[in-house]
């Protein structure tokens, strides 16, 4: 056999694959143990990359649990339709946790500018509890943002679907508890140890294919508190605010209302890995409208039930 | 490239911060705008400099106490080596967090303030690290700028510690002396210290090698899930999917399922992305066998001529992380243990552990928050077991109190009959 890496080691493997690994361990773990499991898909990279390891973890068998995602009704039509069509690809089952739905419901209230970040949680609670589902895998990672250096892999859930930054359970080893009992619930973080890098080499690695708006691209834009945004249904400039045309990606594909683009020229994998291996800004800090209200914004959300 | 897993300790003050700090910064894993919320919290504070540790003080409750109460993990690069870190801190009652933080790392960083030299908790951070078997210890003798970069200062500390050290079974260690706030020996060999000539702190974790340290010798597959699709293409198909947990498997390979004893050969190792002629730690694969045999999750195939222990009395040094109860004996509690469950009941505690002067106390009757001790269990079923020492996967177990689901222990085998 080769060395992966090149080390010339004989039993080495490079990061990727050790990354991948133990991702997989991590989703297989899950369902081995819990009841009802879903994959909060949202089209997103990160995601993508976990759709990707659930479906080499229980390779040849199909993914054995559905995909859900919270839809804002503020994404990207692109985002959308690469949505549907990647799921349909696997043969998952998709839910659709709608905010729209949940308005007209009565079960949110949308708030005075019209931002659904945070309306999203009870949503996603209301969902979880409708599918009685006792574990959620999501794609966050731990160097995203101080909040989540210290999540856990299997982070605890109350009947509320709150985190209790004091109330999570030592992780040792390869060993994860995901014991529960009725209405409460696990969110699990199988790419806790990736890095933006390593998604995005991940994804050159496998040739994962992903939402057009991650690659550089034509579009209208207007500059808001300094962040590059799109000029879409959702999200229009106000009087102050000059539209012109730019060369941008995304570096996330959140709610179009609060996700910023970056310049850019990347139109392929490999020239958005070196960009992304000099990028001095963190993706959230570069792009997300919702993290930056304060630097405990993120923790906030976190005890509220967001991931 | 490949990765490297560590975990640094040492007590209040002592620089881990800073000194992670400087490592993210030095490798440009810190971002403009975590520098630049680090920035504004170090003037609103009244810093007189930019207060590199404030970049992993993590949590609001923490921020506000002003100690680190849990274990952070941190992730740089080099263009040689992935790195993560698992931030673990040095404030008197949590050898818990040091416990969970060392259980996956390669190598561990215990600092040491140059002008106090060793305190009880170097040794404390040293023991648990042995405990836990990291291979690699590495301690850093920091703040050698306010020593003035003393030779006989870091001979002293260095001759006191291997002294120690010699107490404990340290399988390679590491001195380094260094200044984190001035960056001495950090990325780079320092010249304020000539008298020196080891590699600077990157330098070694770039290169020290860890590939090695995996066991290749006892084959051990705990079976954690039975793939089974119900597809026409792959209608027979049945595959025991896992993470190798030692030794290297090959496709022809005789082995032994446990607990059955039934004997087969290995008729593939799977991946999604094609088969492999070898598994060997820590891959995820899924293995068919060639004969039909009743395997289910919590399972082990090994080979024939080396098996582990199967027993359901278990010897462990067992490290207690609850602070809502107590070890005691009588007392019955649920064991994880690879990819088995089952019930345990603590026969016996045979001594606590005083891990500074690593006393052993037998009269103890209970094992409170952050305690070790040696233990003895009865399990409901028998577990596939080595040693700690022989295989940290394969060695290595939690406890849950099935009342409240928290996770309450760590143990580590040690020996079994
Ligand atoms: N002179 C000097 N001061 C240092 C050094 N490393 C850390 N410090 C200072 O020691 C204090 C404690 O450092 P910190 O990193 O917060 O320690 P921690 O509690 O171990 O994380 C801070 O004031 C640092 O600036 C060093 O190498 N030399």
């Amino acid at each position: 056999m080769t060395p992966l890496d090149g080390s010339g080691f004989e039993y080495s493997m490079s990061q990727l694959s050790l990354l991948e690994a133990e991702s997989i361990h991590i989703m297989r773990e899950v369902v081995a143990e819990m009841q009802r499991p879903t994959l909060l898909f949202s089209g997103g990279k990160d995601s993508i990359v976990m759709l990707r390891i659930a479906e080499k973890a229980f390779w040849p068998a199909p993914i054995p649990f559905p995909v859900m995602h919270v839809d804002t009704g503020h994404n990207f039509p692109e985002v959308l339709d690469f949505r549907d069509r990647r799921v349909q690809e696997l043969g998952v089952q998709l839910i659709v946790a709608s905010v729209q739905d949940a308005i007209d419901r009565g079960l949110v209230r949308e708030e005075p500018g019209g931002s659904r970040n945070r309306i999203q949680t009870p949503v996603l609670l209301d969902a979880v509890e409708k599918y009685r589902f006792d574990a959620l895998f999501g794609g966050a990672r731990r160097d995203e943002e101080k909040a989540r250096a210290k999540e856990r892999v299997f982070s605890f859930r109350d009947e509320f679907g709150q985190w209790d930054p004091k109330n999570q359970r030592p992780e040792l080893w390869s060993l994860y508890n995901g014991r529960v009992f009725q209405g409460e619930s696990i969110r699990v973080f199988p790419l806790s140890n990736w890095t933006e890098l390593d998604v995005w080499q991940y994804i050159e690695h496998e040739q994962l294919e992903l939402p057009p708006i991650y690659y550089a691209h034509e579009r209208e834009v207007y500059l808001r508190h300094g962040m590059v945004m799109a000029v879409t249904e959702h999200s229009l400039p106000r009087d102050h605010e000059t539209v012109f045309t730019a060369l941008v990606r995304y570096r996330t594909v959140g709610d179009a209302t609060l996700t910023a683009a970056v310049y850019s020229e990347a139109v392929t994998v490999r020239q958005i890995v070196d960009e992304v291996s000099v990028t001095r800004l963190t993706e959230r800090g570069a792009t997300r409208g919702d993290d930056k209200f304060s630097e405990a914004a993120m923790e906030d959300r976190k005890k509220e039930g967001y991931f | 490239m490949d990765l490297l897993r560590f975990a640094t300790a040492g007590s209040v003050d002592d620089g881990k911060s800073t000194l992670i700090g400087r490592l993210l910064y030095d490798s440009k894993a810190i971002f403009e705008d975590q520098l630049e919320a680090v920035e504004k919290t170090s003037r609103d504070r009244g810093d007189e400099y930019t207060n590199l540790a404030l970049l992993t003080d993590g949590l609001r409750a923490e921020r506000e106490q002003g100690i680190t109460i849990d274990v952070a993990y941190r992730y740089f690069a080099t263009p040689k080596r992935k790195f993560i870190i698992a931030d673990t801190p040095g404030h008197i009652q949590y050898t818990r967090n040091m416990v969970t933080g060392a259980s996956t790392a390669d190598l561990a960083v215990i600092l040491v303030d140059a002008r106090n030299g060793l305190v009880e908790q170097s040794r404390r951070h040293a023991f648990l690290t042995t405990l836990l078997r990291v291979p690699h210890l590495v301690l850093a003798v920091n703040k050698m700028d306010l020593v003035d970069y003393s030779e006989e200062v870091f001979e002293s500390i260095r001759s006191e510690f291997a002294a120690f050290a010699t107490k404990l079974n340290v399988p390679d260690l590491t001195f380094i002396p260094m200044s984190a706030l001035n960056g001495d020996n950090i990325v780079t060999r320092s010249d304020a210290m000539p008298w020196y000539d080891g590699p600077s702190l990157l330098h070694h974790l770039e290169n020290v090698h860890v590939a090695s340290d995996r066991n290749l010798v006892d084959v051990r597959f705990p079976v954690q899930y039975v793939v089974r699709p119900q597809s026409t293409q792959y209608h027979d198909y049945r595959g025991y999917a896992g993470q190798v947990a030692g030794g290297v498997l090959k496709a022809g390979d005789e082995v032994v399922v446990l607990p059955s004893g039934f004997s087969t050969t290995i008729a593939g190792i799977d991946t999604a992305d094609g088969p492999v002629e070898e598994a060997f730690p820590p891959m995820s694969v899924t293995i068919r066998l060639a004969d039909n045999l009743d395997v289910s999750r919590g399972d082990l195939i090994c080979r024939p001529n080396n098996q582990p222990m199967v027993t359901q009395d278990v010897d462990a040094m067992v490290c207690w992380m609850d602070s809502a109860s107590a070890l005691r004996p009588g007392q019955k509690l649920a064991i994880k243990h690879t990819t088995r469950n089952a019930r345990a009941l603590v026969k016996d505690l045979q001594y606590r552990l005083d891990v500074n002067t690593l006393h052993r106390d037998e009269a103890a009757d209970e094992l409170g928050l952050n305690e070790i001790g040696r233990v003895r269990l009865r399990t409901t079923q028998p577990l596939f077991a080595d040693p700690y020492g022989r295989n940290r996967t394969t060695g290595g177990f939690i406890l849950i109190d099935e009342s409240t689901n928290r996770t309450v222990a760590a143990g580590m085998i040690t020996t079994a009959e």
